[in-house]
């Protein structure tokens, strides 16, 4: 009888404990997020929607190398290499069906131009499958993204229309065929 | 052989090869730049170094490289012990390499990137400047980008050593070397194309192929023959996004080794041609306006004219397709759609290759003769291939004087010096200068005509009882004696001719002398050309029928099927006109738009050499399979597809046509051997056509739609067209793209080699469909029709670029091509009283600019095939009337800068008699 008692009042006690518990809570800092109104913060280096960046002159970062596309391992990724007239390559047209994405970033990774970046931006759900096939007029932004300075054509050997030969960083300028001199 | 220890493992190798063309052999990796299969050693790059030891005791060793070091039987060598010198090598050479290997063609290919990892060298210590260079342009073909070089000197020793040419060399010194012309503007050589190949780095490219790039790992790809000469180089297309990119080299020890001509290379543009027949349809009787049907309506609509049509071949459609018309028309209703003349000369080289002591020269025993007489064919334009394989053939008198000096064959700079210039005896009578008279011990112009009674007289002398020929000049006896000298002290003499000149008397002078030179060391050798890529193929499928175009046209037949075939081409536009307008029914199969397809009412897309699978048969009667690269558009069906009736089933597999096309052929049980049957597999897999990293698979067409379609299936049966398959290095049966790890570039087909430099270890390389008789020595009379030639006496020139029919009509080759003119003597110009902006009236022809050309003989007046603007085939009479033409402007597509040709002992190109660069 008394065994029994006790254990009754354990209980009671036990649910005033929890009753006060919850009530604490009240003046503790909310774990909830109130998404979408609220946003949460996502780190930089996050692996969410891709895009590409422009170098900081504003052109396309993009040079075309297809080296995302290779690393890419559910290969979702393709491209067309063109021209412009002085040389510069660029994309003719970019494609990522993000209906087979993974996020994985090897593209990122690959990439010897930071052009392509994965950005924090998680939210890409869409009724139409169709509508996750982005081409590059999609995912093409106007700033460079999480690398500020790069730009691949300045350093790269390759003449294209304002920077000429010798004119790339750590370069001399264009031999002269015509000498022997040392 | 001799027996050699590597870092303990020990090989046989042969001691008359270099160590590093055994170390390679014996599937070891050493890296090399300079050193070349096909050209030998220099010891320039400095990367293939090893550590050779003196004895067993010998713990020190010293460095030698491999590339100049003849093995030593017994020795001890090390790779691994040489690696830090390697790595502080390929430093040195990338110092001033560019940091631009995403925006290089090469990369993902390049052999430097290769050998850099293999190497070891990862990180750029030295912090000095790069050295950079200014670019030329080369012309349509080949890019430059001069900063990627690293010295290794390979563009000159193939450009200017191996292909003789003139206008490109190293100029500067030390670290400012530069490869390039000297000056800007297109390289001459026809064969330019292989830079991109034989530079193991991004220096030179291929520019067409950079216009529509594509990685190589993109690149769906298969075992293919080039389809743009009678030669059937071996090469291995690309396609990416549907469309036709690339054209490279694919080994065939046997034909074309690692090099292929420009035409062959860059031709290939009219695959993707705005042109190309993309539909089938009918045109309707009443006011000629074509109705598109579907391919199920096309195909009945074409069995329909069963019993009715006869069929017209072609000699550039594959041994099925024109099996397969002559399955649906009948034996006696197949006509081979070539000139009666030609048909003449085409079943004039089987006959001697059936019943002469002779055997056809493969480009491979070509580069081995050491004595060649060039009877009237102009190689460089009409085989390319052969030319290249000639030029090697002057240089064996230097291998043989090296011998002497027990200098070893592979040591190519120490030969050149040995030889100082000297070359194994090449005699070139034709009539015109050819590309090839700077290597020629003798260059004699004569007409066709004439040329043929050298021909004669030169067997004459090498054996009497061959037939004789009076009244030759004393300039021609005295070159009868030298050739005949020279043939009778060489140890493989050689006689090139073909049927370009259209003249039978050619191709009988070169069997006698063939079968004159026939005897102790076996059959005579010889070269007789054959027009197009499947001519030989074509006249042994006539099987003896003598059923010409001609005789076609004389038929009186109501209806026709034209194979792959314009017959403009083929006859005069009158005689072709009156035939196709007596028709009812015309149904025409075939790639591009063309005249003869515009006359029919019924039109099929027809897929060219990339989109099906076939056989050709190449000039020397080697059948050799290629396999579809990719899949054409569901209108776009295979000839042989289209024709093929009921009897084989409604859909027949390749095999089936190509087996029942093997009951006509001799030896044709040998087709069975060119692919390795239709039911092959490697435990269950087939050979894939994409590399294993091809990308994009789920976002090429997503575009279009996002629910990925099923793999397209290859319905003839042992190539898949997706990436899953056996890896070529499990089972190379059918081998299309090298690659093995660590070896991204075409260096990579060492690999697959039983040896390197030599035969693949399973693909072979075709078979050879005529055997050689063992025939007694029998002679052709030595009677020559003199024609009758009132006015200039008229013979064909051809040109690589623009003459034949479907490379004419890409892109690339159309920038190298020119308009129709005629060449004539300096002095003939005279005497029509032309002025430098004058044109020709040819005839009733029209008029045509024209080259004055010091080679070619007065009175005689070269006329182009194939150019635009004048139709040889217009010109019947031997003789042609040539006036000045009056309110005359050159035309926009004549591009004398175009012409390349080396008249006058010169080999610089001549426009209008001057230097036209």
């Amino acid at each position: 009888m008394w065994n029994f008692l006790k254990q009754q009042l354990y209980v009671l006690w036990s649910n005033v404990v929890t009753l006060w518990l919850v009530f604490t809570h009240l003046f503790k800092k909310k774990d909830t997020v109130e998404y979408p109104d609220v946003q949460p913060y996502m780190f930089p280096r996050w692996r969410g929607r891709i895009i590409l960046s422009r170098d900081p002159d504003g052109e396309e970062r993009c040079v075309a190398c297809n080296l995302c596309a290779v690393a890419c391992p559910v290969d979702c990724i393709a491209l067309q290499k063109t021209e412009d007239e002085n040389g510069r390559w660029y994309p003719e047209f970019f494609r990522i069906n993000f209906s087979r994405c993974i996020m994985c970033g090897f593209c990122e990774e690959a990439c010897p131009t930071h052009a392509i970046q994965l950005t924090p931006d998680f939210e890409m759900a869409e009724y139409v499958r169709q509508d996750m096939v982005w081409e590059k007029k999609d995912l093409l932004i106007s700033g460079t993204g999480k690398y500020h300075d790069y730009n691949f054509y300045k350093i790269a050997g390759k003449a294209i229309g304002g920077k000429g030969k010798g004119e790339a960083r750590h370069e001399l300028p264009p031999i002269d065929r015509r000498s022997l001199l040392p | 052989m001799a027996k050699i220890t590597v870092d303990g493992k020990v090989f046989d190798v042969d001691p008359n090869n270099n160590l590093l063309e055994e170390i390679l052999s014996n599937q070891q990796d050493l890296p090399y730049f300079c050193w070349h299969p096909s050209m030998g050693s220099v010891g320039s790059c400095r990367q293939c170094a090893m550590i050779e030891y003196a004895n067993d005791d010998d713990q020190r060793g010293r460095q030698i490289m491999a590339c100049m070091t003849s093995p030593r039987d017994g020795a001890r060598y090390s790779i691994d012990k040489a690696a830090q010198f390697r790595a502080q090598a390929i430093e040195s050479i990338m110092t001033s390499h560019p940091h631009d290997c995403p925006v290089c063609e090469e990369g993902g290919e390049c052999h430097l990137q290769d050998m850099t990892v293999m190497s070891g060298h990862t990180y750029r210590r030295y912090d000095g400047k790069k050295s950079t260079h200014t670019n030329q342009d080369l012309g349509p073909f080949i890019g430059h980008e001069m900063n990627r070089c690293i010295t290794c000197y390979r563009c000159v020793r193939y450009y200017k050593d191996y292909a003789g040419g003139t206008d490109f060399g190293p100029q500067a010194s030390h670290n400012h070397t530069y490869f390039g012309r000297f000056q800007d503007g297109a390289l001459e050589s026809e064969f330019s194309g292989n830079l991109a190949e034989v530079c193991p780095t991004g220096v030179f490219t291929d520019k067409v192929f950079s216009k529509h790039y594509a990685r190589k790992w993109d690149l769906q790809s298969s075992p293919s023959v080039c389809a743009a000469c009678g030669v059937g180089c071996n090469i291995n297309p690309g396609e990416r996004y549907g469309t036709l990119r690339r054209v490279v080299n694919r080994l065939n020890d046997q034909v074309n080794g690692y090099f292929l001509c420009d035409k062959g290379r860059f031709g290939t543009g009219y695959v993707n041609s705005s042109e190309r027949l993309r539909v089938n349809m009918v045109r309707s009787a009443h006011d000629g306006r074509p109705t598109e049907i579907s391919p199920t309506e096309a195909k009945s609509r074409l069995l329909a004219l069963k019993g009715k049509a006869i069929g017209i071949g072609s000699p550039r459609a594959s041994l099925e397709a024109n099996f397969a018309l002559r399955q649906l028309v009948g034996k006696e209703n197949f006509y081979a759609g070539v000139s009666e003349v030609e048909f003449g000369l085409l079943s004039q080289i089987v006959e001697i290759y059936k019943s002469r002591p002779v055997q056809a020269a493969s480009i491979r025993d070509i580069e081995l003769c050491d004595a060649v007489v060039v009877l009237g064919e102009d190689v460089t334009n009409t085989a390319a291939r052969i030319a290249l394989a000639l030029r090697q053939s002057v240089k064996n008198l230097g291998r043989e004087l090296a011998a002497k000096m027990k200098l070893p064959q592979w040591h190519d700079a120490a030969i050149r010096n040995l030889a100082q210039g000297r070359k194994s005896p090449l005699y070139i009578i034709g009539p015109a200068a050819s590309r090839l008279d700077d290597i020629a011990k003798q260059v004699y112009i004569a007409s066709p005509a004439d040329t043929a009674r050298i021909g004669f007289a030169i067997a004459h002398a090498l054996d009497s009882t061959a037939p004789a020929v009076t009244d030759l000049s004393a300039a021609e006896q005295s070159l009868v004696a030298s050739i005949a000298t020279d043939l009778k002290g060489a140890k493989k003499p050689l006689v090139v001719s073909g049927t370009s000149l259209l003249e039978p008397a050619l191709l009988q002078a070169a069997a006698n002398i063939a079968t004159a030179c026939s005897g102790a060391p076996g059959p005579g050798r010889i070269v007789l050309t054959a027009p197009e890529v499947n001519s030989l193929g074509l006249m042994l499928l006539m099987d003896g029928s003598q059923n010409s175009l001609g005789k076609a046209m004389q038929s009186g037949a109501r209806a026709a099927i034209v194979l792959e075939n314009d017959l403009y081409r083929r006859a005069p536009a009158a005689t072709i006109g009156r035939f196709l307008s007596g028709l009812e029914q015309l149904a025409v199969l075939d790639h591009l738009q063309n005249r003869t397809g515009e006359a029919a009412n019924l039109v099929l897309a027809a897929g060219t050499f990339a989109e099906t699978s076939g056989t050709f048969v190449n000039y020397e009667g080697r059948a050799q399979h290629f396999y579809a690269t990719f899949k054409p558009a569901p209108e776009i069906r295979s000839s042989a597809k289209w024709l093929c009736d009921t009897e084989f089933g409604a859909e027949p597999r390749i095999h089936v046509l190509t087996g029942g096309a093997a009951a006509l052929l001799p030896n044709g049980y040998k087709l069975q051997k060119l692919t390795p049957g239709a039911d092959w597999n490697f435990a269950g897999a087939r050979a894939p056509r994409q590399h294993h990293r091809y990308s994009g698979r789920t976002a090429l067409r997503a575009h279009l739609n996002v629910h990925e379609p099923k793999q397209e299936q290859d319905e003839d049966g042992i190539m898949n067209y997706s990436m899953e398959g056996v890896p070529p290095l499990k089972d190379s049966t059918i081998f299309s793209s090298p690659w093995a790890p660590g070896w991204n570039s075409n260096q990579s087909v060492f690999k697959f080699q039983k040896h390197t430099g030599g035969e693949l270890l399973q693909s072979g390389h075709g078979e050879l469909l005529l055997d050689v008789p063992a025939a007694d020595k029998t002679w052709f009379a030595a009677v020559i029709q003199k024609p009758v030639v009132e006015g200039f006496a008229l013979f064909p020139l051809y040109h690589l670029f623009g003459s034949e029919e479907l490379t004419a009509r890409s892109e690339a080759i159309q920038a190298k091509a020119t308009g129709a003119y005629v060449a004539l003597n300096p002095a003939d110009v005279e005497r029509l009283g032309l002025a430098a902006s004058d044109g020709v009236q040819v005839q009733h022809n029209g008029a045509v600019p024209y080259l004055a050309r010091a080679s070619i003989a007065p009175g005689t007046v070269g006329v182009p095939v194939g150019l635009s603007g004048l139709n040889f085939q217009d010109l019947v009479t031997p003789g042609l009337a040539l006036n000045k033409a009056s309110n005359w402007q050159n035309p926009k597509d004549w591009r004398a800068s175009n012409i390349i040709v080396s008249d006058a002992g010169s080999t610089t190109a001549y426009g209008r008699g001057v230097q036209g660069r």
